[in-house]
């Protein structure tokens, strides 16, 4: 785990509803109470973070979510205007395409440049000078898309690279794929479920890292197991007695055959995935309370860093 | 319920948000329709092959294949391969052979066609146009894809339009070349400021693409248009998916205010995995049918799903207020994950029940 967190940039992916935000903000609480300096940036605009963390909506700023942890949720407007501004190196020139309609319509449909102004503002936070001022950090998390996009978002920067070939597009978006495909300064953490297809997106996930960039991934955490409550042998006795007895004993039995046999099939999908992956595994406890709230994710903070 | 909803619709589109049961609610929905007579195929642009998973088949193809399984219709599925169907639509949209291996071979159109995520979104709403056109089926299911905002793929056909646009090639080209005189004032400003940001060549890279996109650019954005006409149309029905969990309500919500905003008839929402209530207070007699210790592990396991279903039904109550009495189904969490045929099959007990 401090090999993780000493890195510069941590991209925290994975398939839907695996809960990969809740992940990257107890990350976030876990590298702020080692006393980095950190951000999580949020990149989808749902403003999820403020609400796990109980605060005002983050909007696009950098704002603090919790002491020593800063939250942002990037917007690609406002991140190509920042582009452009620092590329031009002058706001004369930077207002005049701004404001050329024919240059907004072109970005704002231009395929993929979304992504590579989401990832380059991400990086830009990653980095000790920022371009455009502003505080710096010793560590920014990115609660980013789900697989596909998220692998997208990575790729974005070498897509861009070689479309441009040389010049100071190229120049630029070849610096953000060297930090992103450098295991030095960025990592790559997983979010799965103990479930079958949740687990197969995961190895495809290392599969297509590797593959398209070269990359591993870092970490994994397996969102929500069940706990074990029962033995094989309780679980006989249970079964014995099934079906034999009145309500709400029946229901109460029902709900721990359940339980149980849904505990054993997240056992045996985080064995195939053990099998399947080099990356360490960590899991986090399926919460039964009604909505996690602010102790939950600092209860998932800790189990983390117990089990990275 | 589905069934009712969906009669006399001839596209059915599955939108909602990440890890709430799309995929496996789209083929559900085409299995169960494929059971009452229809011919039906269902589209997925999923990479990671999930609904060739739960339809229990080793691949899919960028063509439609015939599922095997005994329904009283049919059922057919495919896997959308982007770059291809990009391929397809140019070859289709070109005027001669000339302009079409000039765009198929051109550098920024292979790197954008292959590896941009946006274009996946519009080439799934261009099949489905084009499926539709060809009218071989009875009902279209389309599992729409995981975008970041899940409803993007209603933009997707227009801002790809808008971005091959021929004006576009104004900013690429410098004044005075090319007979494009008549830009009016400052387009050499543009330029300047164009080739500052991207250097002199790339900017030319870019120029020739969308010269070569040129004449094709009026058949896209027609095109673009009557996706948008089908997507607005009442024969056209969109299901939202969601889990009972607060934020999947929460978008949930959001998306249902979008497809009201932009027109689109929404028909009902599917609540995938509720945890089904418990009935009665207590655990009963369980101290003397499996001793003290056991018991007492039924009981705290028992209050877990209690509050669980509580929470899920406290959800519901919510998602229904604030969408105002919309048709909703509910599938309770099943025993086992939903990944083949026979659990679409259960799946479809609710859903179509």
């Amino acid at each position: 785990m401090s090999s993780l967190l000493d890195k510069r940039l941590v991209v925290v992916t994975g398939k839907g509803g695996t809960g990969k935000t809740t992940v990257s903000a107890a990350l976030g609480l876990l590298a702020a109470r080692r006393g980095k300096r950190t951000i999580v940036c949020e990149v989808a605009e749902r403003e999820r973070l403020a609400a796990l963390f109980g605060v005002e909506e983050l909007g696009h700023k950098e704002r603090e979510l919790a002491p020593g942890l800063a939250g942002i949720s990037i917007d690609p407007e406002r991140a190509k205007a920042d582009w452009l501004r620092h590329q031009l190196k002058s706001g004369a020139l930077a207002g005049l395409l701004g404001h050329s309609r024919l240059f907004q319509y072109l970005t704002a449909a231009a395929p993929g440049l979304s992504e590579l102004v989401t990832i380059g503002a991400v990086w830009d936070l990653a980095q000790l000078e920022r371009r455009l001022g502003g505080s710096t950090y010793d560590l920014a998390i990115v609660d980013a898309p789900a697989t596909g996009h998220g692998i997208a978002l990575l790729r974005s920067p070498k897509t861009f690279g070689d479309i441009a070939r040389v010049g100071p597009i190229h120049r630029q978006a070849m610096r953000i794929h060297d930090f992103v495909t450098d295991p030095k300064s960025t990592g790559v953490v997983a979010v799965a479920l103990a479930e079958e297809m949740p687990v197969n997106e995961t190895i495809d996930l290392g599969e297509r890292l590797h593959h398209e960039l070269r990359i591993a991934i870092d970490a994994i955490v397996v969102n929500g197991l069940y706990p074990e409550r029962f033995t094989l042998e309780e679980a006989e006795r249970m079964r014995s007695l099934d079906g034999r007895v009145p309500e709400p004993t029946r229901a109460a039995l029902g709900a721990a055959l359940a339980e149980h046999r849904r505990a054993r099939s997240q056992r045996s999908e985080l064995r195939r995935l053990r099998r399947s992956v080099e990356a360490p595994v960590a899991t986090l406890p399926f919460l039964f309370e009604a909505d996690l709230g602010g102790v939950g994710l600092e209860a998932l903070s800790r189990e983390l860093e117990r089990k990275l | 319920m589905i069934e009712r909803l969906l009669a006399r619709k001839d596209v059915c589109i599955v939108a909602g948000s990440g890890g709430v049961g799309k995929t496996t609610s789209s083929a559900a929905i085409a299995l169960g329709m494929a059971a009452r007579g229809k011919r039906v195929a269902v589209l997925t642009i999923d990479p990671a092959k999930r609904l060739a998973n739960s339809l229990g088949l080793s691949e899919l193809g960028n063509e439609e294949r015939r599922v095997e399984v005994e329904v009283e219709g049919e059922l057919w599925a495919m896997m959308l391969d982007a770059k291809r169907t990009f391929d397809e639509l140019v070859e289709w949209h070109a005027p001669d052979e000339q302009t079409r291996d000039a765009v198929l071979g051109n550098r920024i159109y292979r790197e954008l066609s292959n590896a941009v995520a946006g274009s996946q979104e519009y080439m799934a709403m261009e099949k489905l146009h084009e499926l539709h056109q060809e009218g071989r089926y009875d009902l279209l299911v389309l599992d729409t894809p995981p975008t970041r905002n899940a409803l993007d793929f209603l933009d997707a056909p227009k801002r790809l339009s808008t971005f091959i646009d021929s004006r576009s090639l104004q900013l690429f080209t410098a004044p005075g070349r090319f007979g494009l005189k008549v830009l009016g004032r400052g387009t050499g400003v543009l330029f300047g400021a164009m080739q500052r940001l991207t250097g002199i060549d790339l900017l030319q890279d870019l120029g020739e693409f969308f010269r070569s996109f040129g004449e094709m650019s009026e058949g896209f954005r027609e095109r673009a248009e009557r996706v948008n006409a089908l997507l607005a149309d009442s024969r056209t029905a969109f299901l939202l998916v969601t889990s009972p969990r607060r934020d999947a309500v929460d978008e949930a919500v959001y998306f249902h205010h979008r497809l009201l905003d932009s027109g689109l008839p929404f028909a009902g929402v599917v609540v995938n995995r509720m945890h089904d209530p418990l009935p009665g207070d207590g655990a009963g007699d369980l101290d003397e049918r499996l001793g003290p210790e056991l018991a007492a592990k039924v009981a705290d396991n028992l209050q877990d799903f209690r509050t669980l279903a509580e929470r899920d039904r406290a959800n519901l109550r919510g998602l229904s207020s604030r969408l105002g009495r919309k048709p909703m189904v509910q599938v309770p969490e099943l025993d086992q994950e939903v990944n083949d045929l026979a659990g679409l099959a259960l799946m479809n007990d609710h859903l179509f029940g």
